[in-house]
């Protein structure tokens, strides 16, 4: 095979890689250097401006930015460690082990807008159940219209929603563990908390490590969740990022802006990930 | 008022009398124009049957079933019956029907003849419009129209969208509390004032708040003062205005509402804006649990589903709180939008001690073809069509429609009682609040139509939404508002702003 064959056979890959990849994102850059609005459509070019426009005047974005930071790792931690626990409940041998399985799975099965919509009804403050029952202790909590409160269902809703995903990551993790490293601890005597803290939570962490990043890639886009629930408010308690460059985008057409704020984010999230990978890699793996 | 109504009557019951030749045969086939039968005119079901659209197809973008997505759905298919047509009807969210047509538009492509969107979308929309041809402007059924949304509809004296609904902003209110004696005792003898439809927005908070988390209607619930559009992005900042143009639209002060026409200053953190939105905050004590978080949705269940005593927005509320199997059907009333006991003249930079009253004509429905389309006649002949006065009688029959009154024969109360069911009292002041709105107010606000004007009432309802939320006192909230606007003014170009916004002003300072 010669030096053109070779290349040859790349290409469809490269193509492919062409069109759903590098032609997107470098669109995006090309679009966040023009002004595009919906009075001045057409890539004109003003250089850095929509950059500058997100260092120096906007403050939202990066108040929505620490809104998100705050969500995504309550929602990730809480996934976890709810996910963890229950994928060991169902890793050894317990009546209807099958059962609670596939029962476990069923939020992470279905549709993220309609099953928002169910809660959006549930904690509905005049209308809804939840309140309907606490009423009856004389509670009446504002789930959706307090500052604080709403930050809370919006993390119920999402840990509901996605606590099987790690959950199912975590199982298949337990699955496959090499059964010889829990003899030698039964051997040695370890009881079953001796036993997860130096054996099952240590051969876990590369998996765990795993599960966590791609949670947080997910997290970190949260926008249907608070579309639906909040709108972003009570004012902006509950705007995200990604909910606020959809505002900039297309609720005021600001396509150049939105341009520049996805591209800023994207930058911003892939230096955050990396560090927090290796982060973690460190904590959980280091004394391994 | 009496010399306008005694005209339109006759011309109702005229074309009543004038529809009963036709009134079997094509209610017979199409079963929604039951009540009147065809009427005739240029685009009557008679007038559509003589076209022959075969082998032709029209393609609408509108909006999600049933506001405005069913009658259009129902319009095509009839439209299509009568002309062999081809229609095709593609549903689009609200929050979509901008920037769905928008990026086509901007692409120079042409999917679809007819775009269905709101009328303040009209300064960004209308360069890629046909404007209506000069022969359905001139024709009957467009005469009828009240000149409020013939304005709405034109840009500069040219009608660029076609009307086929009709919008604006009043008060309702529960006319069975209202009006009963026993409760107008018991508020007189608890604050020492008579209980009436509310006067003033002050007046309007006394009142909700004393009828605030209590069984007043004794159906075992508790009942609420007021239910209010609050959520941020879900068209707040319309109840905003709503709430601000008493205190701030000075019939002596000419020359702009939101932003000073002579130097494009934002005037939106003025003192009559500021009272408003301090109002406002006051008002979240007054609203069901959760109501900071209502949408327009949630207003017209909450209302018209008996939980509150106020109201105020667009007609959904009231028509379905007046539809058939409500269980206030008849309860209801309308009013004007409350007034204000003083109103801010930003010239002398003091507050007017005098009673202030403007109707806000606020965006609605609106419809229109797109430049581009190959299909110009037959667009504007479905549009004509679907607000014929068979159909538009029809349509403002049913709440969920999102079809409302505006055309002049609308406001004749006998449609109502004799169609509709409702008390005749209720019709009356039904039809005369809207036809006062519309036709006799020389200090009416108009909605925000410049260039970026989603930016603008964004801006607004990010703001609004923190004062609500107490994140922001109002001042605060609106000053930052108004650095916004600055910088979206800035950007944009205020010259551009400011030649869009003079033909606004035009309208509300009775220019033309």
């Amino acid at each position: 095979m010669n030096f053109k064959h070779k290349y040859l056979f790349l290409l469809p890959g490269l193509l492919v890689l062409i069109g759903i990849l590098i032609f997107p994102v470098g669109f995006t850059v090309r679009l966040s250097m023009s002004s595009w609005d919906s009075f001045f459509p057409g890539l004109d070019y003003v250089g850095l401006e929509n950059y500058f426009r997100i260092f120096q005047e906007d403050s939202r974005f990066w108040e929505a930015f620490g809104r998100l930071s705050f969500l995504s790792v309550t929602t990730v931690t809480l996934q976890y460690v709810l996910g963890f626990a229950l994928a060991l409940m169902v890793w050894k041998d317990i009546a209807f082990k099958r059962f609670f399985r596939v029962l476990f799975l069923i939020p992470m099965m279905t549709t993220p807008v309609i099953m928002t919509v169910i809660w959006k009804t549930f904690f509905h403050e005049s209308l809804g159940p939840v309140n309907d029952f606490l009423n009856i202790f004389g509670w009446n909590p504002l789930w959706l219209s307090s500052e604080i409160l709403s930050k809370i269902t919006v993390i119920i809703v999402e840990v509901w929603q996605w606590t099987p995903f790690m959950f199912l990551l975590l199982l298949a993790g337990l699955l496959s563990l090499p059964k010889e490293p829990y003899l030698a601890a039964s051997i040695d005597g370890a009881g079953p908390y001796r036993t997860f803290i130096y054996v099952t939570f240590p051969l876990m962490a590369p998996i765990s490590i795993g599960a966590i990043i791609i949670r947080l890639i997910e997290a970190s886009k949260i926008m249907d969740t608070v579309y639906v629930l909040t709108s972003g408010g009570p004012g902006t308690a509950t705007e995200t990022s990604s909910f606020y460059i959809f505002i900039k985008g297309l609720r005021e057409f600001q396509f150049g802006y939105s341009a520049a704020l996805s591209f800023t984010y994207l930058i911003i999230m892939i230096i955050s990930l990396t560090i927090i990978a290796k982060v973690l890699v460190r904590l959980m793996i280091r004394d391994n | 008022m009496k010399l306008k109504l005694t005209s339109i009557i006759p011309l109702t019951v005229a074309l009543s009398t004038a529809s009963a030749a036709y009134a079997d045969k094509w209610s017979d086939m199409f079963p929604h124009i039951k009540n009147t039968g065809d009427i005739p005119g240029e685009c009557s079901y008679e007038s559509m049957s003589k076209k022959d659209y075969s082998g032709q197809k029209l393609t609408i973008n509108t909006h999600a079933v049933p506001v405005m997505g069913e009658p259009t759905a129902l319009h095509a298919e009839q439209f299509s019956k009568l002309t062999g047509a081809e229609v095709d009807v593609i549903h689009t969210p609200a929050g979509d029907l901008y920037s769905k047509a928008m990026v086509p538009f901007q692409a120079g492509q042409a999917p679809y003849d007819i775009v269905f969107g709101f009328s303040n979308f009209i300064r960004d929309w209308m360069q890629y419009l046909e404007p209506v041809p000069a022969k359905y402007v001139e024709m009957r059924q467009m005469k009828d129209v009240t000149q409020s949304h013939i304005d709405v509809a034109s840009w500069d004296g040219q009608m660029i969208q076609y009307p086929i609904d009709g919008d604006r902003h009043y008060l309702k209110y529960r006319k069975d509390v209202i009006d009963n004696p026993e409760y107008q005792a018991k508020y007189k003898a608890d604050t020492g004032k008579e209980l009436r439809v509310p006067q003033t927005w002050k007046e309007y908070a006394e009142i909700a708040s004393f009828f605030n988390g209590w069984d007043w209607d004794n159906d075992g619930e508790l009942e609420y003062g007021s239910a209010e559009v609050m959520k941020k992005d879900d068209l707040m900042y319309a109840a905003f205005y709503s709430r601000s143009v008493a205190y701030s639209k000075n019939p002596r002060t000419p020359g702009g509402f939101f932003f000073d026409l002579e130097n494009m200053e934002p005037l939106i953190n003025g003192p009559g804006f500021v009272e408003a939105l301090t109002d406002w905050v006051e008002a979240t004590k007054y609203v069901p649990p959760g109501g900071i978080n209502f949408g327009l949705g949630d207003e017209i269940n909450s209302f018209g589903g008996g939980q509150t005593l106020f109201s105020f927005s667009w007609d959904d509320a009231f028509v379905a709180a007046m539809e058939d199997g409500s269980p206030i059907k008849n309860k209801v009333g309308a009013a004007p939008l409350p007034g204000s006991d003083s109103v801010w003249n930003r010239v002398s930079g003091a507050w007017e001690e005098t009673y202030n009253q403007a109707p806000y004509i606020v965006w609605g429905w609106a419809a229109a073809v797109a430049k581009k389309s190959k299909n110009h006649e037959m667009a504007f002949d479905y549009l004509c069509f679907f607000a014929n006065d068979a159909n538009h009688q029809a349509d403002i029959a049913i709440g969920r429609f999102g079809v409302n009154p505006f055309k002049k024969s609308d406001f004749v109360p006998e449609i109502y009682v004799e169609r509709q069911g409702w008390d005749e009292q209720i019709a009356k002041e039904y039809s005369e609040t809207l036809i006062e709105m519309e036709e006799k107010s020389t200090n009416r606000v108009f909605p925000l139509r410049v260039p970026g004007v989603f930016q603008f009432n964004s801006a607004l309802a990010t703001g609004a939404a923190k004062a609500l939320a107490g994140q922001m006192s109002p001042q605060d909230a609106l000053d930052e508002v108004a650095d916004e606007w600055r910088k979206i003014t800035k950007r944009i170009g205020a010259d551009t702003i400011r030649e869009a916004y003079a033909v606004g002003v035009a309208l509300e300072d009775n220019l033309k």
